[in-house]
């Protein structure tokens, strides 16, 4: 029966959708209120319904309902209660359900919070979400139905893919539609904009929160994504430029470009149409993300299998949409009145060189990885493209992207000084100058791209510092007036400067690993030893142990260094009853500055393991800067001055440093 | 500034930034691109060994052992119609078996023993790599459910 509810509620939501999607938009040309307002109503309708119905499944789940045929297919009664609730994502039907109720809380959230927009532009915003969710809903009620029953119903389920079994991929795809889905509110925005003909401050000034929360979310997704490929792989790396993981990075360097030239819009009045053409196009490739994981086109590590039916369906879908946007763009961007104007060496000046090189840096990622689909398209050789690629284009072209962020919170707007901010500069300048060369010495390998690595590292951390430091004048004026002066900054400024400084982390982190990692691959007997980075490594004859629905073989292995005891690490090797499949458990000991880490192999039959060791140092830093990264973002998000309704209240209440 | 200068400057910026971007493109794709081959294309085209590609194909059964190193595995990739021995040096993908389709990245060697520097895992044992099934649909022998 609640199955039954669920799938209605779905169907009934599909014809909300219908006409959240149309009437409102109606009502807009005509000047209605009536019709307006069914917006509102309409989308928070919407999320009600699609709640019931995401509930629905995940009771069917909880209580192991296997008359439903995607329960059975992914379910197993003794999978502990987390994997069973997480379980309805992991799986093509349930992750497509969680991703229309993200689309839909988030066009709620639109409705709940935007009182204060224009009622026209609501309206529109709103139509358009739900236009977004009309073909999402198609798509699961006649493609991917996740009620589907199966008669007679079996006694147990077929259980979730074991490698999904595990905290980091459970949160992993929320957190990243999260980010994916809420940058359909930017499009909304964009495309309700372009409709109004109308594009200002104000309208930057709403679109920012929305794009800024949906970026925070994809940053902390694909972090969560890169640590769960660590240790759950077992192949000791962090990022593979397969092609799923490149299909969340291309909206995440777009969306990290929109937030930047939201900003100049917002300012200076200017950059508009290319703001609005970068919120159609972040949107446009998360949307190419799903595609891409969902059509079975890919050859990737991360590949599932798939349906090429509903590949198509979302290859038309991106057609209609992106085509949709860009055909709108076409027509009424030319007509969007001209922005203010600016010098090239100013703090716009700044953000625009930002967005250019972030754009580039899209294209390049967009061409590694459409490039070999294409020739295929195309009857030509299959191909793939490697990290040797982007190696060559990514990271050069990265570089001066990177260099010119301490710059530009130093630009005046306007007519910013470059001389000036060099001169701030110098001091920084000089130490990651000094901090590239020392590396340079110390490096054994990669040692180009160590020393400059390094250097930008520091020249991003330390840059982001002296920055606040000279907002808040330390040192210049009592520590006392200091700190009130950074009580009473801006959060968004004070973000800015963690999302900065966090950058910088997360880069050395990312250099440590490239170039000191210590692989070591050997068949180690019980009572052995074997030196590996400096370490003297032992293990224990492998015991068996027991899981809630695996069995596994858990070594125990002993890394000391001069005598002392530095980790015991237990790795397993588990095998799932159900599948039948055997998975790898990493086990690693993390400290601030390195990471030790080990897997279990098999047994070669003559009383050995094959075992796996890695040593890499600062690879912590990766994901603690992607977090920080995100936390820079979540406290720029509680400045008022970006919480609609409030914009100017925060200015007044506490005196701050021009800007 | 006057807008008409501000737009040359900012067109200028951006064809020179696509324009480095576009040589770093074709530059790194020449080089960098790793072509896809079936046993029976390696059998008649006899790449040179330092070119690096791809093999895909079946994991024939009953050809997994392992060399007397304890990490080498040495296995004959098929795709029905030619066989390839595949040498590897670490650990296997937890989804490697025999019977099922599999992607191996490295350099032909000179013994005709192809030499893996990768041996590519899937998060599915239902997923068939689409080449794996060109190769297999090639030599005439898909059936659909062979990536079981």
């Amino acid at each position: 029966m609640i199955p039954e509810v669920g799938h209605y509620a779905l169907v009934l939501a599909l014809v909300v959708a219908l006409v959240q999607g149309t009437l409102p938009l109606a009502g807009a040309a005509r000047g209605d209120p009536g019709l307006m307002e069914l917006a509102r109503t309409s989308a928070l309708a919407q999320a009600v319904l699609v709640l019931v119905s995401f509930l629905a499944l995940t009771w069917a789940y909880v209580v192991s309902d296997f008359s439903l045929l995607n329960v059975v297919a992914n379910s197993h009664s003794s999978k502990p209660l987390l994997y069973k609730i997480t379980g309805v994502w992991g799986n093509h039907e349930g992750s497509m359900l969680l991703w229309v109720l993200i689309l839909a809380l988030f066009g709620a959230a639109v409705a709940a919070f935007g009182s204060n927009l224009p009622a026209t532009l609501r309206a529109r915003v709103l139509a358009v979400q739900g236009l977004i969710c009309l073909g999402f809903h198609a798509f699961i009620v006649f493609t991917s139905n996740p009620f589907a029953r199966l008669d007679p119903a079996p006694f147990d389920g077929n259980d979730l893919n074991p490698i999904l079994q595990d905290p980091g991929l459970a949160f992993h795809p929320p957190l990243l539609y999260l980010g994916y889905v809420g940058l359909s509110v930017s499009f909304s925005f964009a495309i309700a904009a372009l409709i109004e003909g109308r594009v200002d401050a104000a309208w930057a000034r709403w679109v920012r929160p929305w794009t800024l929360a949906a970026w925070c979310f994809l940053t902390l997704g694909i972090a969560l994504g890169s640590w769960w490929a660590y240790y759950e792989l077992g192949w000791g790396g962090f990022w593979f430029w397969d092609p799923v993981e490149n299909a969340s990075l291309m909206p995440w360097l777009l969306a990290t470009a929109l937030l930047h030239s939201a900003i100049v819009t917002e300012k200076r009045d200017a950059l508009k149409s290319w703001t609005v053409l970068l919120a159609i196009l972040a949107f446009s490739l998360a949307l190419l993300g799903t595609f891409l994981v969902r059509s079975g086109v890919l050859t990737s590590v991360h590949a599932f299998a798939q349906d090429p039916a509903r590949g198509l369906y979302i290859l038309g879908f991106i057609v209609v949409v992106t085509g949709g946007g860009l055909t709108l763009y076409a027509w009424r961007a030319p007509r969007l009145p001209a922005g203010g104007l600016f010098a090239p060496i100013s703090r716009e000046g700044g953000l625009i060189f930002n967005n250019l090189l972030l754009a580039v840096l899209t294209v390049v990622v967009f061409l590694g990885t459409l490039y070999p689909l294409l020739l295929d398209a195309l009857g030509g050789d299959k191909v793939s493209v490697g990290p040797p690629f982007y190696a060559m284009t990514f990271i050069p072209l990265s570089f001066p992207l990177i260099a010119a962020v301490a710059f530009g919170p130093l630009l005046a707007w306007k007519r910013g000084d470059l001389l000036s901010a060099l001169r701030q500069l110098a001091t920084v300048g000089a130490v990651a100058i000094a901090v590239g060369v020392l590396i340079s010495f110390i490096a054994q390998r990669h040692v180009t791209l160590a020393a400059i690595g390094c250097g930008l590292s520091a020249w991003l951390i330390l840059g982001a510092l002296y920055e606040l430091a000279r907002r808040i004048k330390l040192l210049e004026i009592p520590f006392g007036d200091s700190m009130r002066r950074l009580a009473g900054l801006p959060r968004s400024s004070i973000g800015m400067t963690i999302a900065h400084a966090s950058l910088g982390i997360c880069m050395a982190g990312i250099i440590g690993v490239s170039v000191w990692q210590v692989e070591t691959i050997a068949v180690l007997r019980p009572g052995d030893t074997l030196s590996h980075a400096g370490f003297e490594v032992s293990m224990e004859r492998p015991r068996e142990v027991d899981g809630p629905n695996f069995v596994a073989e858990r070594g125990r292995i002993t890394f000391r260094r001069e005598g002392a005891v530095a980790a015991v690490l237990e790795p397993e090797r588990r095998v799932f009853k159900t599948t039948r499949r055997q998975t790898t458990e990493a086990a690693i000991k993390t400290t601030l500055l390195a990471d030790i880490y080990a897997t279990l192999g098999e047994s070669d039959g003559k009383g050995g393991w094959t075992v796996r060791l890695y040593y890499n140092p600062l690879a912590p830093w990766i994901w603690l800067g992607a977090a920080f990264c995100a936390l820079g973002g979540f406290v720029s998000l509680t400045d008022r001055r970006l919480r609609i309704g409030a914009p100017w209240r925060a200015r007044r209440a506490a005196p701050q440093p021009a800007e | 500034m006057k807008p008409k200068r501000k737009r040359l400057w900012l067109l200028v910026g951006s064809l020179g930034a696509l324009a480095l971007a576009a040589t770093l493109v074709l530059v790194a794709l020449d080089d960098n691109l790793v072509f896809f081959h079936s046993p029976t294309q390696i059998a008649e085209r006899k790449p040179p060994p330092t070119q690096r590609l791809r093999v895909g194909g079946l994991v024939a059964p009953g050809s997994v052992e392992k060399a007397g190193d304890g990490l080498t595995t040495i296995f004959v990739v098929t795709d029905t119609r030619a066989n390839l021995k595949v040498s590897y040096r670490g650990q296997l993908p937890d989804l490697f078996r025999e019977g099922q389709g599999v992607v191996a990245e490295g350099t032909l060697g000179t013994d005709g023993v192809f030499l893996a520097r990768e041996i590519l895992a899937k998060h599915d044992e239902a997923y068939m790599p689409p080449e794996v099934a060109k190769a297999l649909k090639d030599a005439g022998h898909w059936k659909k459910d062979s990536g079981k």
